[in-house]
C-alpha cells in the first residue's frame, strides 16, 4: 500500500476541510468556550457532518453508512485539528462504531449503527480511571447479579460522556486490576438508576466528563462481546483511538506550523524579518522535518489498522508516540516564535497547545507507548 | 494471483536458491563489501557467487533498463523485491557510488554514447568511481569551487585539488566538478566531467581519521588532459547535475536503504547489560532512550518508504531528500551513541581480535561525518528553510 492519500481519500479530506473551515474555523471553538456553552459542541454542525456521511463513515452500508477504513477516519481527523473543531466524531463515529463493529451482536449493530449513521445517535467509552491511562489498571467493578451484572466505580476523561446517549464501559468482571483477563465491555444507558455524570470543563475547551456508577444495573445483552474477554476487542478500540486522536495532532501540528512559518516571513525586528534569521530558520526546519516524519509514521499505522487490526500495535504505539511529542514541540515552537503575541488568549495560538495537552493524554502518551514498544520488542 | 505476487513468489524462490548463506548475515567489517573495480577482489568464494548471480540477473541495479545492464523492474518489483532480500538479511552484492550517485545522473543527463560506454560497466562491477566534489577551501560552500579546466582544442587540461574523495585511492574514474568559465557567476561556470584516475597527473593521498581509518583521500590534478567528449550534459551548466547527484547522495548517506538491519538495540542492549526478572533491560535510562530511538527510527523507515511513494505519484518536493539526510544522519548518530553506552568498557576496546579490531568505536567515530558529508546538518537545515519552507534572506 502506497503511503500517500488515494484520488477518492483526497476528494475526502477536500470536501471535510471545506465544511471545518467554512463552518469551524477557531472561533468557532472560541466562541463555545466564552459563551459556556452547554453541549460544547454544535448540533447542527454534526447533522451537517452527518449528511455529508463523516458521522457514517465507518459504519457498512448495509447499516446506512459509507463502509470506509481507518485512513479516511484519520483523514478527517486531520481537518478537525486543523480548526479544533469539537465534535462527537471520534466518540461517536470512530471509537463507539468500532465497538459495535468489533464486539456487537446483530440486534446491538442493528439498533445503533444505523442512528450513528444519520447523526441521531451520540455514543462515548469510558475506559480510564486513574491519573494517567492505564487500562489493564481498570478496577470499576462489574459483579453477576441475577441475569445480568451491577457495576460500581469511577471513569475520568469520558470524551463526550455528558451529551452521549450511549456509554460503552470497561469493567472488570474477574481478575485483579493489572490482569488481562476478567475485563469485559458493557452497553450503558447513561440514564439508568446510578449513573452520575459531571460535566469536566477542560483545559482544552472540549468535551468530557466523569461518571460514577452506583450499582447500575445492566442486563446480559447490554455485554458487548464476551464476558471476562474484552480486553483484546478494547485494546483493539484503544488502537483505533489512538490513530485516530495521532492524526487529529498531525493536522493541529501542521496548521500551528504554518502560522509560524506565515508569521516569521511577516514579522520585523532589528530591521529583518525574523525568518531571515537562521536561528529561526533551523528550528522551523527541524520542525518541518518532525512533522513529515510523523505524518509518515501515522498514515503507516492507520493503514496498519486497515489491513490487520491485530497485528498494529507497533505501528500504532510508533504513531502515538511520534505525533504527542511532535505536536508537543510544534506548539512549544509556535507560542516561542510569536512572542508575547502567542502568550495572549486573543491569538488563537494557545488554543492548539491545550488542545495538544489533551491529545498528548488521550489513550496514552509519548511515555507511555516509548513503554509498550519496548515491551513488543522484549528489552 | 496478481501479476505482482507471482514476482515475489518467483523473486522469493530465486533469493532462497542463490543467495549464499553466507551472504545472509549482518556484515561484519569492512571486507564484507564488495565494491568491483579493476582491481577488485573478492573476500570469499560466496561472496564471489553472490555478486556474479545477481549481475547476471540485472539486479546490481534492478531498476535501471536492461540495456543499460540493468534489471527493468519497475518501482513496485523494485519493492518487492529490497523486501524480500531484506526478509531474508541479503546483502547488497556490489557497493558503488556509480550505482548509487553517477548512475542516476547519466541516465537523466548523459548523452546515449556516455550512457552505453559507462552504466553497463557500473552495472557489472567493472569500473569503480569516486566523485571529486569537495575542495580544501570550497567545503559547504561547493559552487566556490577552484579546480579549472581549460580548453585546448578537443581536450581541457585539468588543474587544481579535492579533498575529502571517498576511496580516490581505490578508484578507476572519477566523477568531477571542474570550473570552465572562471569569469562567469560561482554556479553557472562549473561542468560535470568523467576521467580515468589513471591519466597522467592524477595523484591521491589518503587522510587518516579519528575512527583509524582513511576512507577520504586528497586528490591532485596537474595538468590532467580530459577529452571535452567527457563532459557531461551542458557545458558551464554542470550544476544542475551536480545537485541532481547530490540528492541521490543525500538518500544514500541517510541510510535509508538499511533501516532494520542487524540486531535490534535493545536486544543488543540486553545481551552485554542482562535484563531484570520482569525482562526489563537493566538500565532504566538507556532502555528509555533505546524506546525514543526505536520510535524514531521506525516512524523514519515510515518517510523513507513515504518518500519513494510520493516521488512515484509526482507529488515529491526536489529538496525533500535535504530533509531525509539531515534527520537520518542524526538518527544514524544517536544509534551509535546507544550502541557505544550498551558496550559499555568493552566497545572502548580498539586493538583485538575479540573487538574484530575495533570494530564498534571506530563505526561510532565514522558516523559523526555523516552529518558532515554530503552537505553538513546546518546546510541541509538551510536548504529546507529557504527552499521548502521559503523563508526569507538568500
Amino acid at each position: 500500500m502506497p503511503l500517500v492519500l488515494t484520488e477518492e481519500q483526497s476528494m475526502l479530506r477536500d470536501s471535510a476541510r471545506g465544511l471545518i473551515n467554512d463552518k469551524a474555523p477557531v472561533s468557532h471553538l472560541r466562541h463555545l468556550r466564552d459563551s459556556k456553552d452547554e453541549t460544547g459542541f454544535s448540533r447542527d454542525l454534526w447533522k451537517a457532518f452527518a449528511e455529508m456521511g463523516f458521522s457514517g463513515l465507518l459504519v457498512p452500508e448495509n447499516f446506512g453508512g459509507s463502509g470506509l477504513g481507518y485512513v479516511e477516519a484519520g483523514v478527517v481527523m486531520e481537518e478537525i485539528g486543523r480548526t479544533l473543531m469539537p465534535s462527537p466524531f471520534l466518540s461517536t463515529a470512530v471509537l463507539a462504531t468500532s465497538a459495535l463493529l468489533r464486539g456487537g451482536s446483530e440486534a446491538q449493530k442493528s439498533a445503533h449503527l444505523p442512528k450513528i449513521a444519520d447523526g441521531s445517535l451520540l455514543a462515548a467509552l469510558a475506559v480510564d480511571e486513574g491519573t494517567k491511562h492505564r487500562p489493564l489498571q481498570t478496577s470499576l467493578q462489574a459483579l453477576r447479579a441475577g441475569n445480568g451484572f451491577r457495576l460500581s466505580g469511577a471513569k475520568a476523561l469520558v470524551v463526550d460522556g455528558h451529551t452521549a446517549d450511549l456509554l460503552i464501559v470497561a469493567g472488570r468482571t474477574g481478575g485483579a486490576p493489572g490482569e488481562r483477563n476478567g475485563l469485559t465491555l458493557f452497553l450503558v444507558d447513561p440514564k439508568a438508576k446510578g449513573v452520575a455524570i459531571e460535566r469536566t470543563v477542560m483545559v482544552d475547551a472540549h468535551n468530557a466528563a466523569r461518571i460514577a456508577f452506583d450499582h447500575v444495573e445492566v442486563n446480559a445483552d447490554q455485554v458487548l462481546g464476551e464476558v471476562d474477554q474484552g480486553f483484546q476487542l478494547l485494546d483493539g478500540l484503544l488502537n483505533i483511538g489512538r490513530g485516530a486522536v495521532a492524526s487529529e495532532m498531525v493536522g493541529l501540528s501542521e496548521e500551528v506550523f504554518g502560522r509560524t512559518v506565515t508569521y516569521l516571513k511577516e514579522r520585523k525586528q532589528f530591521g529583518k524579518l525574523i525568518g531571515e534569521f537562521q536561528a529561526l530558520q533551523h528550528r522551523a526546519a527541524e520542525l518541518y522535518v518532525d512533522i513529515e516524519i510523523t505524518r509518515a509514521a501515522v498514515l503507516k499505522a492507520l493503514q496498519a489498522l486497515d489491513a490487520d487490526l491485530d497485528q498494529a500495535g507497533a505501528a500504532i504505539a510508533v504513531a502515538k508516540a511520534r505525533a504527542g511529542t511532535t505536536a508537543t514541540r510544534a506548539v512549544q515552537e509556535g507560542v516561542q516564535m510569536h512572542g508575547g503575541m502567542g502568550m495572549t488568549d486573543q491569538f488563537d495560538i494557545g488554543f492548539f497547545m491545550k488542545r495538544a495537552r489533551v491529545c498528548q493524554e488521550l489513550f496514552g502518551d509519548s511515555n507511555y507507548h516509548a513503554e509498550q514498544l519496548a515491551r513488543m520488542k522484549s528489552y | 494471483m496478481s501479476d505482482l505476487e507471482t514476482f515475489r513468489r518467483e523473486t522469493r524462490a530465486w533469493l532462497e536458491a542463490n543467495c549464499p548463506p553466507e551472504m545472509r548475515r549482518p556484515m561484519t567489517s569492512e571486507n564484507d563489501t564488495y565494491w568491483g573495480g579493476r582491481n577488485a577482489k573478492f573476500s570469499s568464494e560466496p561472496q564471489r557467487v553472490w555478486f556474479e548471480r545477481m549481475r547476471d540477473k540485472g539486479w546490481t541495479v534492478p531498476d535501471w533498463p536492461k540495456e543499460y545492464g540493468g534489471g527493468g523492474l519497475d518501482r513496485a518489483e523494485h519493492k518487492v523485491l529490497r523486501e524480500e532480500m531484506t526478509a531474508m538479511g541479503a546483502r547488497s552484492p556490489l557497493s558503488s557510488f556509480g550505482i548509487w550517485m553517477l548512475g542516476p545522473a547519466l541516465l537523466k543527463y548523459g548523452n546515449e554514447a556516455q550512457k552505453k560506454e559507462h552504466l553497463p560497466k557500473i552495472a557489472a562491477g567493472l569500473i569503480r568511481w569516486c566523485q571529486g566534489y569537495s575542495e580544501p577551501n570550497a567545503g559547504s560552500d561547493l559552487a566556490s569551487l577552484q579546480t579549472r579546466a581549460e580548453s585546448d582544442g578537443d581536450d581541457y587540461i585539468i588543474n587544481g585539488q579535492k579533498i575529502w574523495t571517498s576511496y580516490a585511492n581505490y578508484a578507476d574514474w572519477i566523477f568531477c566538478l571542474v570550473r570552465t568559465d572562471p569569469t562567469a557567476k560561482k554556479h553557472d561556470g562549473i561542468s560535470f566531467i568523467l576521467f580515468d584516475m589513471a591519466s597522467k597527473g592524477v595523484s591521491t593521498k589518503p587522510i587518516l581519521l579519528i575512527s583509524g581509518y582513511s576512507p577520504f583521500c586528497e586528490t591532485f590534478f596537474d595538468n590532467v588532459r580530459v577529452p571535452k567528449s567527457h563532459v557531461v550534459g551542458t557545458v558551464n551548466r554542470g550544476w544542475d547535475v551536480a545537485k541532481y547527484l547530490l540528492q541521490h547522495e543525500r538518500a544514500m548517506i541517510s541510510g535509508t536503504g538499511e533501516r532494520g538491519i542487524g540486531r535490534p538495540l535493545g536486544q543488543v542492549a540486553a545481551d552485554s547489560l542482562g535484563s531484570d526478572d520482569a525482562g526489563r533491560l537493566d538500565d532504566a535510562m538507556l532502555r528509555s532512550q533505546i524506546a525514543q530511538f526505536d520510535i524514531d527510527e521506525a516512524a523514519f523507515a515510515a518517510v523513507a518508504e513515504r518518500a519513494i511513494d510520493l516521488a512515484k505519484a509526482g507529488q515529491s518536493h526536489p529538496a525533500f531528500s535535504s530533509a531525509m539526510k539531515y534527520y537520518g544522519t542524526e538518527l544514524n548518530k544517536r544509534r551509535h551513541e546507544i550502541l557505544m553506552s550498551a558496550g559499555g568498557i568493552d566497545a572502548l576496546e580498539w586493538e583485538s581480535e575479540r573487538s574484530r579490531g575495533g570494530a564498534r568505536p571506530r563505526a561510532w567515530l565514522r558516523t559523526k561525518a555523516n552529518s558532515i558529508e554530503g552537505g553538513t546538518s546546518e546546510v541541509m537545515l538551510g536548504i529546507v528553510a529557504k527552499r521548502i519552507l521559503d523563508l526569507p534572506g538568500a
